[in-house]
């Protein structure tokens, strides 16, 4: 009498490869021994064809990274098949406030002075000046409305599509990433519009007019915000 | 009950203990009870600015530990008629002798008795300086037209705004040459204020008397003709709640100055 209506392990073809829906009530052993079924007895035609990826679709149910693994290493195990994406509707709250802080924008009115660093997970937004010998961090972009004269780091935890703006770019280092720069050891000739730097092809920090930034990281608009 | 102001800089021979007995002298002239502390324990300096030097008995060490009390310690400058008492530092200890605990209680015990306690904050961010702020109401920020004491200034700024008792500190601009300030070798003084982005209370033009009187034991603000002088009392005035214009002729010229600067692009 277990035989159940509906199947807990739907699968379609798409040109993208193969995706399979993986119904989210039942439970996970349950869902396992399906899965270990259906690969094995609906038998794939072209063994040796080139490798399609599957996309997981898990609904509403939450994986370890442990489950997540064991489903990987079962599919991989069974035929050309390798996972490529697992999507699911439920994350950790650990997670969500993870990806919360690495892309909120933190807004931060004050002056950093001499001494003083200020560090945020995600983009940086501060209202008033960097000192000399002050430091600020981000994991994201930093957006100064004063003036940048000590350090700024953007992307500390290794993204390189991070960027700083300033509306006085007179820092004494500049670092995105692991790439760094410093001031010149000549004095600059005062530039009264917004600059911005980045990590251009050569991977070398560059120092331009903010309003390239629209070019160069059309991602920094967050009307629509994807993760 | 009075105010505590602490005077510092963090860097060293910026003028924080000439600044100390000037604004002390002054405001003993405008009539108001003012007790200097010296909290520069070591090396201290602000009795000899004073003249007071061989008049020492007990020090801050000695009324910390118990040796004798406040009262006994304090050295009274007989030129002013019961108006300016000095709390003198211990030379023979250091700057771990007292805690900032202590400090705290022997500056409220001070500020019963006095309109002002002024104290001289000695040089870096180490215990000294804890010491100097834990009792402090307010704070005076002295630095001189020099890239090294502006940074410095940043520093202390920004460790005095995380001290809650402490008012947002003041700012004195020491020994400003008006010369090399036209010809660009120094800072000036729009560039240092907005730099620091704090309250200016008073800027004070190099002063070679200034030395001769520090050397003498008198305080440069007992010579009423000195430029240095007239400054110190201005700054008096202005703790006072009074409002100075800041030396107006000199700023006047400045202002006209930067102003062809800026049109001719020199920065």
């Amino acid at each position: 009498m277990n035989k159940q209506k509906q199947p807990y392990v739907t699968m379609k073809g798409t040109k993208d490869g193969l995706t399979l829906h993986l119904d989210d009530t039942c439970s996970y052993d349950d869902l396992l021994t399906e899965l270990d079924e259906k690969l094995t007895g609906n038998e794939y035609q072209n063994v040796d064809g080139p490798l399609v990826s599957v996309h997981l679709k898990l609904g509403n149910r939450y994986l370890t990274q442990d489950q997540e693994e064991q489903l990987r290493t079962l599919i991989r195990a069974k035929k050309n098949l390798v996972v490529a994406s697992i999507d699911s509707n439920v994350m950790t709250k650990e997670e969500a406030l993870e990806w919360k802080q690495k892309t909120e924008v933190v807004s931060v009115a004050k002056i950093v002075r001499s001494g003083q660093v200020l560090h945020v997970h995600g983009d940086l937004l501060l209202i008033g000046d960097v000192n000399p010998g002050g430091t600020v961090v981000a994991g994201g972009n930093i957006f100064i409305l004063g003036a940048l004269r000590g350090v700024a780091h953007a992307g500390c935890y290794g993204n390189k599509e991070a960027v700083i703006a300033a509306s006085i770019m007179k820092p004494m280092q500049l670092r995105i990433s692991d790439v760094m720069n410093r001031a010149p050891d000549y004095k600059a000739e005062e530039r009264n519009e917004m600059e911005c730097a980045y990590i251009d092809d050569n991977d070398q920090i560059v120092v331009d007019r903010l309003q390239l930034l629209t070019h160069l990281r059309p991602n920094l608009t967050r009307l629509e915000r994807r993760f | 009950m009075g105010e505590a102001i602490v005077i510092t800089s963090g860097k060293g021979g910026v003028g924080k203990t000439t600044t100390t007995a000037n604004l002390g002298t002054a405001l003993a002239l405008l009539g108001k009870r003012v007790c200097l502390v010296d909290t520069d324990i070591g090396l201290r300096n602000l009795d000899v600015v004073m003249g007071l030097e061989n008049r020492i008995i007990y020090d801050l060490v000695d009324v910390v530990e118990g040796r004798c009390t406040v009262q006994k310690a304090l050295v009274k400058d007989k030129r002013f008629d019961d108006k300016l008492y000095l709390l003198p530092a211990a030379q023979t200890s250091d700057k771990t002798a007292v805690a900032p605990e202590q400090m705290k209680q022997l500056i409220d015990e001070l500020k019963q008795d006095y309109d002002y306690v002024l104290i001289d904050c000695p040089a870096g961010i180490e215990q000294g300086y804890k010491n100097a702020v834990a009792g402090a109401d307010e704070a005076i920020v002295v630095t001189t037209p020099e890239v090294s004491a502006v940074r410095d200034a940043d520093r202390i700024i920004g460790l005095l705004e995380k001290e809650e008792h402490v008012k947002p500190p003041r700012l004195v601009i020491n020994r400003i040459r008006n010369h090399m300030v036209k010809s660009g070798d120094m800072l000036d003084i729009d560039e240092i204020v907005m730099h620091l982005s704090i309250d200016l209370i008073g800027i004070i033009a190099d002063d070679e008397n200034v030395i001769k009187a520090s050397n003498n034991g008198e305080p440069i603000v007992l010579d009423p003709t000195s430029k240095a002088s007239i400054a110190y009392r201005n700054i008096a005035r202005r703790i006072l709640g009074e409002s100075v214009p800041l030396q107006p002729l000199e700023e006047e010229q400045k202002s006209v100055f930067t102003r062809i600067k800026r049109f001719f692009g020199v920065r």
